[in-house]
């Protein structure tokens, strides 16, 4: 019994178009083949004697078939009335390409139409619902005219702007509720014999032609006036990337369109040798009652769409290159940022790299040298140290070490003292979480005990250098997470800020702060900082250290604090 | 106005190249011409080289199976049986210069002539002989695919960074064979050490960095080697390749990268620069000057060979496979899926 037949469409690739033809003649489907009048005559002929002598494959007149336009549909209507008149057992008449491929046995097929005999396979949206037309015209292809071929974009854009500006409208036939869908559908022989054989064609045709892209609108609006009951969806696997592209399989795809369940997909490389060899194999149904779930080969063209437009946050190569603000993260992963702190407390990096178990930094953009953890003098990536290379591309260095680093918090120590380049960057970078400890440069100028004179200019360009990055720091357009406190403040309650700075590090950690880490001796900084004044060097944002007695609440030498709790 | 000037001038700029090629054709005598086989749609791979018998015969066995159908050579005065060997091969189309390569844009002169006359309508990829192309599923898919794919998507060149290799130890230490995959030998690289920034004059990312620069350039970054190149072109003869293969005229071939924070499908040229003799072949090369800034790079090798002969350092990272330059962000699949 013959109830399943088959229309194609062949432009390209003609052998595996015969090479399919013959599979599905074989298995016992007719097939109606049309080509695209723009294949040479050679060609046709080659294709022609690559399928001659098989009883049940036919050829229509050929029509040209320009992309997006009527000659499709007209083709269409051409390969269908040579199907319905020469193959009366045919009952399902499917639409196909030259690059469409069965996926699943022709028998496996054939049964699950025949215990569907009167439903028609049709993708059909109301051009309301539909969200997946690109280039943005989904209602407009039934209302404005098109004069110009989609391929001269720059003039088809203009005139679709002049008709939207003037108003101008052509008014759709009565009783058309434009419907679009996938072009590969199955309808049953009733609703095709229907929409051939309309009294009104003439006038629908008439319409049709003019309308943009009909082969998506026609039998798929068509359909709806005729058919007893349409399954919205197409028995076809085609699916389009992100420009509207279809997407095509290769060999590797095997697994995942054996997985699918889809009983045809489309395109085919047609280097695929691994597909075509795999699939168009003779076979007996199998698993017939299996609903095809394209759902995993749909999770992979998510994902390269979304790389195609979103790309990976934070990465910087040959082919991804985001201007400022289009980033979608300027770095890969957050990042601490530390100032002042390892100045002030004793083995600093040490106590932090417990604390939060990722690599600790020390001053990155020192001038010597990148400081990198536990004095390597390599980091994650196989950057180097040299300061020269990191100053040549100070932001390259940056996002190279937090993506390298993605894995783990990156954290590292930043002062005055360093290369400033990098300021603005981290400002603006929302992955940055800066912690500033204002005036803590001074304390290593005080434990230095060199001659104050000496001091006095350092100590003068390090307090410039400190107002010129808060300033950044503090700009209305910085996006990190900053916090600064004074130096004096502090050291009254070291505590309470890296407790704050550990919470916001690690969230879900929730542990308590009970070993205070030891600060570096400060007694006598208030005396030096007198003598900075007596210089005349005022010294800005340390908070109150009085000359004559010891820090406040860091009773002379700092030990070990316990916090309760 | 100035934009329409400096269009202009890239355009001159064009136009002397070509007729600089023209020029040059004369420097080239050809020694088997088998261009008549090239069919159209054929896959055509450009390259000079001096003294490569070393390196040739897994250069033409690795192109052969990624699906290159003919190979147009200008071989540069070798010596050593390189000449010979690809007059045998019945893929390859062999020109003979004994003309100074730095002065024909090092080699790009005589290959632009080539690529004018022969390249027109074909996909064709212009690599070094120590230069092996990767791209997303590269393992299961012939260059082919990429090329059908990307003619489908109107896109008509596509990326490939350089990327170094290099053995663990001294380079000289593991000896080459003629045959063998080079990654066997040296099959290192840096996975995360390079700069970017925006040439604005024509449109391309100008890339730095890996094992050369750490090594032999810390001290003058800015001199380090470009890593961009773009190998592979839907050629048309009136395309230029304007300094090696990191850039192309008119410029819109250049811009091969998204600036919207998306990935465009790009690969890697593995660079098995450090593979047989690398040392031996940097004093020559330093001694004949015919290399880009009269053999600095060369000179940097020379002087940092001598005092750092290991490039290899806790980070580098072993070659396994395109997957793994995909997921380091060396290179993208784009939305190829």
């Amino acid at each position: 019994m013959t109830t399943l037949g088959i229309l194609m469409l062949c432009h390209t690739a003609l052998d595996r178009a015969a090479q399919v033809a013959r599979h599905w003649a074989a298995e016992g489907c007719p097939v109606v083949l049309h080509l695209d009048a723009r294949v040479g005559p050679a060609a046709a002929a080659r294709l022609q004697a690559a399928l001659a002598g098989l009883p049940g494959v036919r050829f229509c007149p050929r029509r040209r078939c320009d992309w997006g336009t009527w000659g499709l549909v007209a083709a269409t209507q051409d390969a269908a009335a040579v199907m319905l008149g020469a193959f009366p057992s045919v009952r399902h008449v499917c639409l196909a390409s030259g690059a469409c491929l069965p996926l699943r046995p022709v028998a496996e097929l054939r049964r699950y139409l025949d215990e569907r005999p009167d439903t028609d396979f049709i993708e059909s949206v109301t051009t309301a619902d539909v969200g997946w037309t690109v280039g943005g015209l989904d209602l407009e292809r039934f209302t404005l005219h098109f004069p110009v071929p989609w391929r001269r974009r720059w003039l088809f854009d203009r005139s679709v702007t002049l008709q939207r500006r003037l108003g101008l409208r052509r008014a759709i036939p009565e009783g058309v509720v434009p419907h679009l869908g996938s072009q590969w559908w199955c309808l049953t022989r009733r609703t095709l014999a229907a929409i051939l054989s309309d009294p009104r064609r003439p006038v629908l045709d008439a319409y049709f032609r003019r309308v943009w892209i009909p082969d998506e609108s026609y039998f798929q609006t068509l359909a709806r006036r005729h058919a007893r009951r349409i399954e919205s969806r197409s028995l076809t696997l085609a699916t389009f990337d992100a420009h509207g592209k279809p997407h095509v399989f290769y060999d590797d795809h095997l697994g995942l369109l054996r997985q699918s369940g889809c009983f045809l997909a489309r395109k085919i490389w047609p280097g695929a040798d691994g597909l075509y060899s795999g699939f168009l194999v003779p076979g007996p149904a199998e698993t017939a009652a299996a609903e095809p779930d394209p759902g995993v080969i749909d999770q992979v063209f998510a994902a390269a769409a979304l790389r195609r437009t979103k790309g990976r946050p934070g990465l910087y190569m040959q082919s991804r290159c985001p201007r400022e603000s289009w980033e979608n993260g300027k770095t890969a992963a957050p990042y601490s940022v530390f100032e002042g702190f390892a100045e002030v407390v004793a083995d600093f990096e040490a106590w932090l790299g417990q604390a939060t178990g990722g690599p600790v930094h020390g001053h990155l953009y020192a001038p010597e040298r990148a400081m990198f953890a536990g004095g390597a003098t390599t980091a994650a990536g196989a950057l180097s140290d040299s300061a020269t290379l990191r100053d040549y591309n100070p932001q390259s260095f940056l996002t190279s070490l937090i993506w390298n680093g993605r894995d783990r918090r990156q954290c590292f120590q930043f002062g005055p003292r360093d290369r400033q380049e990098i300021s603005w960057f981290l400002a603006m970078d929302p992955n940055a979480q800066i912690s500033v400890i204002t005036g803590a440069w001074a304390v290593p100028l005080f434990r230095a005990g060199r001659e104050m004179a000496q001091i006095r200019r350092e100590a003068a360009a390090l307090q410039q250098t400190e107002t010129a990055h808060l300033e950044v720091l503090r700009s209305r357009h910085a996006r990190a997470r900053v916090r600064i406190w004074p130096l004096a403040s502090f050291v009254a309650d070291p505590i309470g800020p890296l407790q704050t700075i550990l919470d916001e590090i690690s969230p879900r950690a929730r542990h308590r702060l009970t070993l205070a880490p030891r600060l570096v001796d400060l007694t006598g900084f208030g005396r030096f900082l007198q003598a900075l004044r007596n210089l005349g060097l005022k010294p800005l944002r340390m908070g109150d250290f009085p000359v004559d007695r010891p820090p406040p609440a860091a009773p002379g030498r700092l030990g070990r604090t316990s916090l309760a709790g | 106005m100035s934009g329409v000037l400096a269009r202009y001038g890239l355009r001159l700029e064009r136009k002397r190249i070509l007729l600089r090629a023209l020029f040059k054709q004369r420097e080239l005598q050809r020694r088997s011409d088998r261009t008549a086989r090239i069919r159209p749609g054929d896959i055509l791979l450009f390259s000079t080289l001096r003294n490569e018998a070393l390196r040739l015969p897994w250069f033409l066995r690795y192109y052969r199976a990624l699906g290159v159908n003919h190979f147009l050579i200008v071989d540069n005065g070798s010596d050593d049986g390189s000449a010979a060997l690809l007059a045998d091969q019945p893929d390859v189309s062999l020109w003979h210069t004994a003309h100074s390569y730095g002065r024909a844009r090092f080699g790009m002169d005589w290959l632009t002539f080539l690529m004018m006359r022969h390249g027109h309508g074909h996909w064709t990829l212009t690599v070094d002989p120590d230069e092996f192309l990767v791209y997303p599923f590269c393992d299961t898919r012939p260059l082919r695919a990429l090329t059908d794919w990307l003619d489908a998507s109107a896109v008509r060149s596509f990326p490939a960074m350089l990327l170094d290799l290099y053995p663990k130890g001294p380079t000289e230490a593991r000896p080459y064979r003629p045959g063998q995959d080079p990654t066997e030998v040296a099959c290192w690289f840096d996975p995360g050490n390079y700069t970017i920034a925006r040439n604005p004059r024509f449109g391309n990312l100008w890339i730095q960095g890996g094992p050369r620069a750490r090594s032999f350039f810390a001290d003058a970054p800015d001199r380090a080697p470009a890593l961009n190149k773009v190998p592979l072109v839907r050629w048309h003869r009136r395309y230029a390749y304007v300094s090696s293969t990191h850039m192309l005229l008119p410029r819109g071939l250049n811009l091969v990268h998204d600036d919207w924070g998306g990935e465009k499908v790009s690969g890697c040229l593995l660079h098995a620069k450090f593979v047989g003799g690398f040392a031996a072949r940097a004093e020559e090369e330093l001694a004949r000057g015919e290399h880009y800034g009269r053999g600095r790079e060369y000179r940097a090798y020379c002087a940092g060979l001598a005092a750092l002969p290991d490039l290899w350092c806790a980070w580098s990272e072993r070659y396994r496979d395109w997957r793994q330059l995909e997921a380091l962000g060396l290179m993208s699949k784009g939305h190829w899926a």
